[in-house]
């Protein structure tokens, strides 16, 4: 992003950004940036808080009167995310004791899933044939837990990738279902990797790729840092 | 540590291309200014989930709100996003400001690029599509970008 910032000035731009992460600020020098200590993926602070949000941006508009460059400037308020506190969220109970337990769990979040769909009309699970296709494309990432080779998957490595970021999103809009509020950030995922039996098998089935010395492509997006490895 | 504090130290010192100097651009007044959010979230409004610009970047109507997170990076918070877009992506919070005349006006257009790049030399978007984003917003009459990652 600093980059960015760099070459819309040197074009004729006057630029501000928000910096989440101080040192890379520090060494890019970018013209202007607000530094706001604040999760990242929330750049600017609170989900569904107009008035918080303005303050940032209040800020930062606030750096585009300064010529001294590079200006960067410390937003006061900090945020912390909250990944230690997984979402306290109520899974459905078994439904088909002859699923795999994932398989099983992601069919019985499908009407949650469903009722955010048709209150939002939004969604992020657009590929793999959407929610409807997930359950199909969770029995292939099984049968690779289970030892199948993952060329056999009909999947590429970017594509087992991407699923993983797939089912990560289904969950999380779950949870925002299920909790009736906006969690602190992490918590969800948190909720996702140290809850779940979807968690679960996305740990072991990164595990399985690694041992079989798939591509980073292949594995490196079904945990997040920071989250317990299989 | 939290998640954030253990992907803040993974890539705090990660390297950075070297401008050599930093050139700044006087900003016209606030209230006149039109303005335009470049977010590196890899954002799209075509529904179709997933980055295939590499370090090109993808326009977004100021008015689409159903976008969809393409972001190659797992290692940030993506429930802020799925509940409410403007806290990485600030539209609606644009267009408030230039409805009370803080700001002159919003773009026509905002535009997203990937935050997650491999090659941190970043040949592409020095050389091509930064300056034809830039271009783009130029065009449009812009002369305030405001910037965010995710």
């Amino acid at each position: 992003m600093s980059a960015l910032a760099h070459i819309f000035e040197q074009a004729g731009l006057a630029t501000v950004g928000l910096s989440l992460v101080r040192g890379q600020a520090e060494r890019a020098r970018p013209p202007r940036m607000l530094h706001v200590e604040f999760p990242l993926g929330r750049p600017l602070g609170r989900p569904g808080d107009p008035a918080f949000q303005h303050r940032v941006l209040d800020a930062a508009f606030a750096l585009l009167a300064r010529t001294d460059v590079p200006v960067l400037v410390d937003h006061p308020e900090v945020i912390v995310d909250e990944s230690d506190a997984p979402l306290a969220c109520t899974l459905p109970p078994r439904h088909d004791p002859s699923l795999h337990p994932a398989v099983d769990e992601l069919i019985g979040l499908r009407p949650a899933w469903r009722r955010r769909f048709e209150a939002t009309g939004h969604t992020g699970v657009v590929r793999f044939g959407g929610a409807d296709g997930l359950p199909a494309m969770v029995e292939a990432l099984v049968r690779i837990e289970q030892g199948a080779p993952w060329q056999d998957s009909g999947l590429g490595a970017p594509e087992l990738g991407q699923l993983a970021v797939e089912l990560r999103t289904f969950y999380e809009e779950v949870a925002l279902e299920l909790a009736g509020h906006t969690p602190a950030a992490r918590q969800s995922e948190s909720w996702l990797y140290r809850e779940t039996e979807m968690g679960l098998l996305l740990r072991r089935v990164q595990a399985a790729l690694k041992a079989a010395e798939a591509p980073r492509d292949a594995w490196f997006r079904f945990v997040p840092t920071g989250q317990p490895p299989a | 540590m939290s998640s954030d504090a253990i992907v803040r130290r993974s890539v705090e010192s990660l390297d950075a291309f070297d401008f050599g100097t930093t050139a700044a651009v006087a900003a016209p007044p606030l209230a006149e200014a039109r303005v335009a959010i470049v977010t590196t979230a890899g954002l799209r409004a075509d529904g179709l989930g997933r980055w295939s610009e590499g370090q090109g970047f993808v326009t977004l109507p100021a008015a689409a709100r159903d976008l969809q997170l393409a972001h190659l990076s797992v290692n940030f918070d993506r429930s802020g996003l799925l509940a409410d877009l403007n806290v990485a992506y600030p539209a609606d919070r644009l267009d408030e400001l230039a409805a009370q005349g803080v700001i002159g006006s919003v773009a026509t257009n905002h535009l997203s690029f990937m935050g997650a790049q491999p090659d941190h030399t970043l040949t592409t978007m020095r050389l091509d599509t930064g300056p034809a984003a830039a271009r783009q917003l130029l065009a449009d009459g812009v002369d305030v970008v405001l910037l965010t990652p995710v």
